[in-house]
């Protein structure tokens, strides 16, 4: 292949140009196999370290070892970083690199105009031509005009580079990531000291591929710097942050954190009941290697008994969490409801994935937000909230227990697969800021009832094991006070209409919403879940042009916040950009008896920036 | 954790709770109900350190009647709740009590699952071989060629044998017992009760309305000498009025004989052993049917086990002699952090 040979021969003449620049987009891609998510994820840390802004957004195909070379196994994974505050991965790459065809034909369009494009030519062979579909070569057939391309043979030059260590060729193709890395961390001006420590760190158990990873992350980067189309090197000008230590967090580490801090901070236990499932199980591992806290994690034999097990944990005083995404979430629908009727704390984290049914387990969705405030038999009121961004789960974390404490009730906590393994960097905060979760259980015999109630309207926690108080509760309805069964008519009425006025009463506690932007005007944007960094970035881009747009991000869902109606009534219009058919505006048109203009989109990817500003020009 | 028998004088009547008990009149379960409460009087625990769960059924009704902590769940899920609480509570007794519908169709999952991981529950059955709260379908008990509402035609469906059931998923402890013989109850029930880890008992129960006399021939004095065969550890297995008849071995199969004929004496016969390496001399009991076999009563099977709330306890321990106890700052702090400093 000409453009290959004719490339790597060239060693550069010129001293480098170093071009500065306020913010960038990579991708990274390649074969499931590959290493691309590894890849993206030190990327992630190098710039991470350099104090910049920086957004995820991994994207990985549910096979976990698709066939090599076809287009449904490529993975990729994108960064974007900036000496500004960075909302989201990007809309447009400003640098894709392709491991192989399939990756440069599922992702090449997203490169921008002039944007570059670094291809493994080695994967160029004709049988994984033919395996992505490609007729001609699309490095020379026209397909890559428009953009800058720069053709390397990683596959040989990392074998190259590890012709000494005695690896077997199949054995050094599984380097060619940390070739790639290399390479890249030239191009932004990242030094490899601190990488090749942490790939000896990495590989600790085992060290000959340990080294043989370094030697190929040397030599892309030693590629870099000796060859000339590689000219010019970029360096992303440092970002000025609030004061403080970081650190990159994913959305489900996140999930994490916030549930054992809940858990310190109130000194009652944390019980984890989960099943494995895309893209929850991540808060399942990292809870299980956290038994060293006040935590106890149990694999339930399925979606039921992981709920279910929480329901005994909360009954005998626990914190008692399960996490799960859609399919779990409808398997657990009957023990919600029995939580319901029980009056017991428990926070339920649904990762949402691409749905209805299997639907899309590794894609991003947002339509799982009926099911969570509606989807139960009878009259079964639970409260909801939202995280909004990966460092935003673990205060989200923190506040489905005190909810759930404070008002006696099961809550669900949505997070989504955009957030879930996306990750930003964290400020970390001081122990000493974070809100006390106080819990306390019941222990006074003296006038006893199990369903008299709190100014919250919630009903005393008794833990078996109390003297005196032995009483016995239940799925069937329960008188009013006693608990015992009641089939009495009003007393089912009066009890449907007290479960839903705790939840309602919810509202009571929230704190008045943030608005960003004029607080009265033209267009209002009402957003939830991830699309917070969309929704934000387009939001300032329309700003700069003069047009009066104000945001507000819903956390609270079920109940809504008390001062949303007021805040609706300032603008024109409203907007609602959803990563569903219009779930959050069925509920406040239903709410507000008034319209909502809609941006749906269900692709199994976030919102572009693009899209909402687009919309925005299109409304005011 | 082990319960130290504490000093507490408790009677039956200390478990009688204060609720009216609505099952239909000459059911089964009333005889069940006032052997589980005498037997708990009699077990040295705290009558609030006792948790009793149940799903749906007409079994699940009987945490209403006792006076202990207790939860009425949902359709077979109680083994999952249980699992949880002893789990988050290892100082509770934790018992369930389920039938055969809620156990093993809707809930067999977590039946086998409880039976597998040995949570120190104990688990009462009470098997009518009927859906007695729906009003009379067959059951994954009934006999095939039922006749019952939902089956006009007779039921095609095959049986489960629940002990055979609980011994194929593992379970450590596994008896029988059945409604009417109040002492051998308690004696099982005991015995259940003393057992680490998941205790399984089955108990034959009659429903006086949609399967009435569906253990006929091992309640009724005429018969039950000849159907029944009594386990003890260590004894032969011997039946019938003058105790003549007995099992022996015949390949992998118990073969019934008479003793004196063809000068087999009871050194022939097998020796009940409940605590074999492996469970298939309990396998083979426990799928013994009428008319060819009696149904062997007792305790078919009982060993010791590590119990899963105990092998959690040692986690955590285990956990903090590795990481030490866990500190929520250096936590939020682990991995790679860098600082970002005040600008000057």
């Amino acid at each position: 292949m000409n453009v290959q040979s004719g490339l790597a021969s060239e060693v550069r003449q010129a001293p480098r140009r170093i071009e500065e620049i306020d913010a960038v987009v990579i991708r990274f891609a390649g074969d499931s196999g590959d290493g691309m998510q590894l890849t993206g994820t030190e990327f992630a840390h190098a710039v991470a370290v350099a104090g910049h802004d920086f957004s995820t957004h991994p994207d990985f195909p549910s096979e976990i070892r698709a066939p090599a070379g076809s287009l449904f196994g490529v993975s990729g994974y994108q960064i974007q970083y900036s000496s500004n505050p960075v909302r989201t991965s990007g809309d447009e790459l400003d640098v894709l690199v392709a491991m192989n065809p399939a990756a440069l034909k599922v992702n090449h369009a997203d490169v921008k105009r002039e944007g570059l494009l670094i291809v493994n030519t080695g994967a160029f062979t004709e049988a994984n031509l033919a395996k992505a579909g490609y007729a001609s070569d699309p490095l020379t057939d026209g397909t890559l005009d428009g953009r800058r391309f720069i053709g390397v043979d990683i596959t040989q030059l990392t074998e190259n580079a590890l012709s000494d260590t005695g690896l077997s060729k199949k054995d050094s193709g599984r380097c060619k990531n940390y070739f790639a890395l290399g390479l890249v961390l030239f191009l932004y001006g990242r030094p490899i000291d601190r990488e090749i420590a942490n790939v000896r760190k990495k590989f600790a158990k085992k060290p000959t591929l340990g080294e043989a990873n370094v030697l190929a992350l040397r030599a892309g980067h030693a590629y870099g710097e000796a060859t000339e189309p590689f000219e010019v090197a970029y360096r992303v000008r440092a970002r000025p942050a609030t004061p403080g230590t970081y650190r990159s967090l994913t959305g489900n580490s996140a999930l994490a954190f916030g549930f054992v801090a809940a858990a310190e901070l109130s000194r009652v236990p944390l019980f984890l009941g989960s099943y494995p499932i895309t893209p929850a199980t991540d808060i399942l591992h990292e809870l299980s290697a956290l038994r060293h806290f006040n935590v106890s994690t149990f694999q339930a034999e399925d979606e039921i008994a992981a709920i279910c097990s929480c329901i005994g944990a909360a009954y005998g005083g626990s914190l008692a969490l399960t996490t799960t995404s859609g399919p779990g979430m409808a398997l657990k629908t009957e023990a919600l409801g029995l939580a319901v009727m029980l009056e017991l704390p428990l926070v339920i984290v649904n990762v949402q994935r691409g749905g209805p049914s299997t639907g899309l387990p590794t894609k991003i969705e947002q339509a799982d937000l009926l099911q969570a405030v509606y989807g139960r038999n009878g009259e079964c009121p639970i409260p909801v909230i939202a995280a909004s961004t990966p460092a935003d789960c673990f205060d989200c974390a923190m506040e489905a227990f005190r909810i759930a404490v404070e008002y006696m009730t099961p809550v669900i906590l949505l997070s989504d697969g955009g957030i879930a393994n996306a990750s930003e960097p964290w400020r970390i905060p001081d122990i000493g800021s974070l809100p006390k979760l106080e819990v306390s259980y019941r222990t006074d015999p003296e006038g006893f009832q199990p369903y008299a109630r709190n100014a919250n309207l919630a009903r005393p926690w008794v833990r078996p094991g109390t003297p005196g108080m032995e009483h016995r509760i239940g799925g069937l309805e329960k008188d009013f006070l006693s608990g015992a069964i009641s089939h009495n008519p009003v007393n089912h009425q009066r009890m449907v209409e007290v479960r839903a006025t705790k939840v309602e009463g919810i509202a009571n506690g929230i704190p008045p919403l943030r608005v960003d932007g004029p607080t009265s005007g033209d267009l209002l944007i009402i957003g939830w879940g991830s699309t917070h960094g969309a929704i934000a970035q387009a939001r300032e881009q329309a700003t700069t042009l003069g047009k009066s747009v104000a945001h507000v991000h819903l956390r609270h869902l079920n109940p809504l916040p008390a001062d949303l109606g007021d805040i609706i009534d300032r603008y024109k219009t409203i907007l609602i950009p959803e990563l569903n058919g219009g779930q959050l505006r069925k509920m406040l048109r239903e709410r507000y008896l008034r319209d909502f203009a809609l941006l749906s989109k269900v692709q199994g990817r976030p919102f572009k920036v693009s899209e909402i500003y687009d919309r925005i020009i299109e409304l005011c | 954790m082990s319960h130290m028998p504490e000093a507490v004088a408790l009677t039956k009547r200390d478990f009688e709770s204060d609720q009216e008990v609505r099952w239909c009149p000459g059911c089964g379960d009333y005889m069940i109900l006032s052997m589980v409460q005498k037997t708990l009087a009699t077990l040295g625990i705290r009558r609030e350190n006792f948790a009793f769960i149940s799903g749906i059924g007409c079994s699940s009704r009987f945490p209403y009647y006792l006076n202990t902590y207790g939860m009425h769940s949902i359709h077979g899920r109680a083994p999952a709740i249980a699992s949880g609480l002893k789990l988050a509570r290892p100082d509770l007794s934790v018992w369930v009590v389920t039938g055969d519908g809620d156990a093993l169709a809707i809930g067999g999952n977590h039946f086998i699952h409880a039976m597998r991981r040995n949570v120190d529950l104990k688990i009462i059955l009470l098997n009518n071989r009927i859906y007695g709260l729906t009003k009379g379908q067959y059951s994954p008990t009934s006999e095939q060629g039922k006749k019952t509402k939902s089956t006009p035609l007779g039921s095609i469906d095959r049986p489960f044998m629940p002990a055979s059931v609980a011994l194929g998923a593992g379970a450590t402890f596994v008896a029988r017992t059945v409604d009417n013989d109040l002492a051998h109850m308690g004696h099982v029930l005991e015995r259940a009760a003393a057992h680490k880890g998941t205790a399984f008992v089955e108990v034959l129960q009659n429903c006086a309305v949609f399967n009435d006399g569906a253990y006929a021939a091992v309640t009724e004095k005429a018969t039950r000498h000849d159907t029944r065969l009594m386990l003890e550890h260590g004894k032969p297995l011997l039946y019938g009025k003058e105790r003549t008849k007995g099992l022996r071995l015949r390949g992998l199969e118990l073969e019934p004989v008479t003793l004196g004929g063809e000068g087999i004496t009871e050194a022939d016969l097998v020796l009940h052993d409940e605590r074999g390496p492996h469970a298939t001399l309990a396998m083979l009991l426990a799928q013994l049917e009428l008319p060819d076999f009696p149904i062997p009563f007792g305790v078919l099977r009982a060993i010791e086990a590590p119990t899963h709330d105990a092998l959690n306890a040692r986690l955590r321990e285990e956990a903090h002699g590795v990481k030490g106890v866990g500190d929520l700052g250096a936590l939020l702090n682990s991995g790679e952090t860098w600082v970002i400093e005040e600008a000057i």
